[in-house]
């Protein structure tokens, strides 16, 4: 049968990778447009899953400026713009993992994969202590709100006063934690992903002829990187 | 190697067949610059612009999400439906945040009403106190 199918797809089967190539597709290259388009349609769902919860946001900066104004001097700028840039070098490192992997170098794609992980985990660490800092302080989501008398006064180069705070400054730390929660949990699932193809990338399983999965697992790890990209400005660069 | 083979590989240009390897400067200058907008985001956000602050903050991310989208992302070389199928799901995006805030403004006034009149409404809340 395989035998069978080589015959009617003849020339482009004669290639050592293409026992990567399922039946059902022409060639190596035909079956990764395939995954790719795949890809983007499933980005395009993670686009609207997001879009839900910026509403929100739009929605309730709209109606509630003072709460943004007011709140976002909780959050610390230098950590949000340290992460910024911890997840535009682990999306270097992955676009050049993809590059690695498509040019069949094993041990370049495995290091770029290795420091895409570490700013990946870097950017989780630097996450779970402004986590802390908001649960020291009382500054949590919805009824959990309850500041501290140390969350006021001089927080982040700024002063916040007590009495100037507007009605309903939960609501800014309640989508705070939505977004970013999500944003973090996408950050995770990315993680496992690229343990994955360092798993596969050291049995040496990519190369010019099969990088779909370096190729989309990039994707999804360039998205994570984009939807921060606005979240930044968003949440920490109010004005 | 067969001929069909052959002429496919020449027809996408090099020893990669269908890979196109981003050229390694392209990824470290998209770099650097998604770096430096970064600073500048930042910088911007120490000065006052009133109004135009958020749109300038969002003309920077844009800027750089459009590098990542791209360069990253290999939108600049890909088949243009991919590409398609990105901007038309932030074309959807837009149409529902966009009729979402219309709709809300377009009851406010009647719920700063509703507050007004009934001035005790809320305060057990978390963040009660005065209507501002």
């Amino acid at each position: 049968m395989s035998q069978a199918i080589d015959t009617i797809h003849g020339a482009v089967d004669h290639h050592p990778h293409d026992s990567q190539v399922a039946h059902h597709f022409e060639n190596a290259e035909q079956q990764f447009e395939s995954a790719k388009l795949g890809m983007w349609v499933f980005l395009v769902t993670e686009i609207l899953f997001f879009s839900g919860l910026f509403c929100v946001y739009a929605v309730y900066r709209s109606l509630h400026p003072e709460v943004f104004l007011y709140a976002h001097q909780w959050l610390d700028k230098g950590l949000g713009a340290i992460n910024t840039i911890v997840l535009i070098v682990s999306s270097f490192t992955m676009a050049w993992a993809v590059r690695n992997a498509q040019l069949g170098q094993k041990k370049a794609l495995m290091i770029n994969l290795t420091l895409t992980l570490l700013c990946a985990a870097t950017f989780m660490g630097i996450k779970a202590e402004e986590y802390s800092q908001k649960y020291e302080h009382g500054t949590t989501w919805g009824a959990s709100f309850q500041p501290h008398p140390d969350a006021f006064g001089e927080v982040h180069g700024g002063e916040i006063k007590k009495e100037d705070m507007p009605r309903n400054t939960q609501i800014f730390f309640s989508i705070y934690f939505a977004l970013t929660g999500l944003h973090g949990f996408h950050v995770l699932v990315g993680m496992g992903l690229i343990l994955w193809l360092l798993i596969r990338a050291a049995k040496g399983q990519f190369g010019p002829q099969y990088f779909t999965p370096v190729d989309i697992v990039g994707l999804y790890w360039h998205l994570v990187d984009l939807i921060w990209i606005f979240l930044f400005p968003l949440l920490y660069l109010i004005h | 190697m067969s001929g069909q083979a052959k002429v496919q590989e020449q027809g996408h240009g090099g020893d990669h067949g269908f890979a196109h390897p981003v050229p390694l400067k392209i990824l470290v200058g998209v770099a650097a610059a998604l770096i430096l907008l970064t600073i500048l985001t930042v910088v911007a956000s120490d000065f006052d612009f009133g109004a135009f602050d958020i749109w300038i903050a969002m003309g920077i991310a844009l800027v750089k999400g459009s590098l990542v989208a791209l360069f990253f992302m290999h939108l600049f070389w890909d088949k243009r439906f991919n590409g398609f199928v990105f901007i038309a799901s932030l074309f959807f995006v837009a149409i529902f945040i966009g009729f979402v805030l219309l709709d809300t403004h377009t009851y406010e006034s009647s719920v700063k009403q509703w507050v007004q009149d009934h001035p005790q409404s809320g305060h057990a809340l978390p963040g009660g106190g005065e209507h501002k």
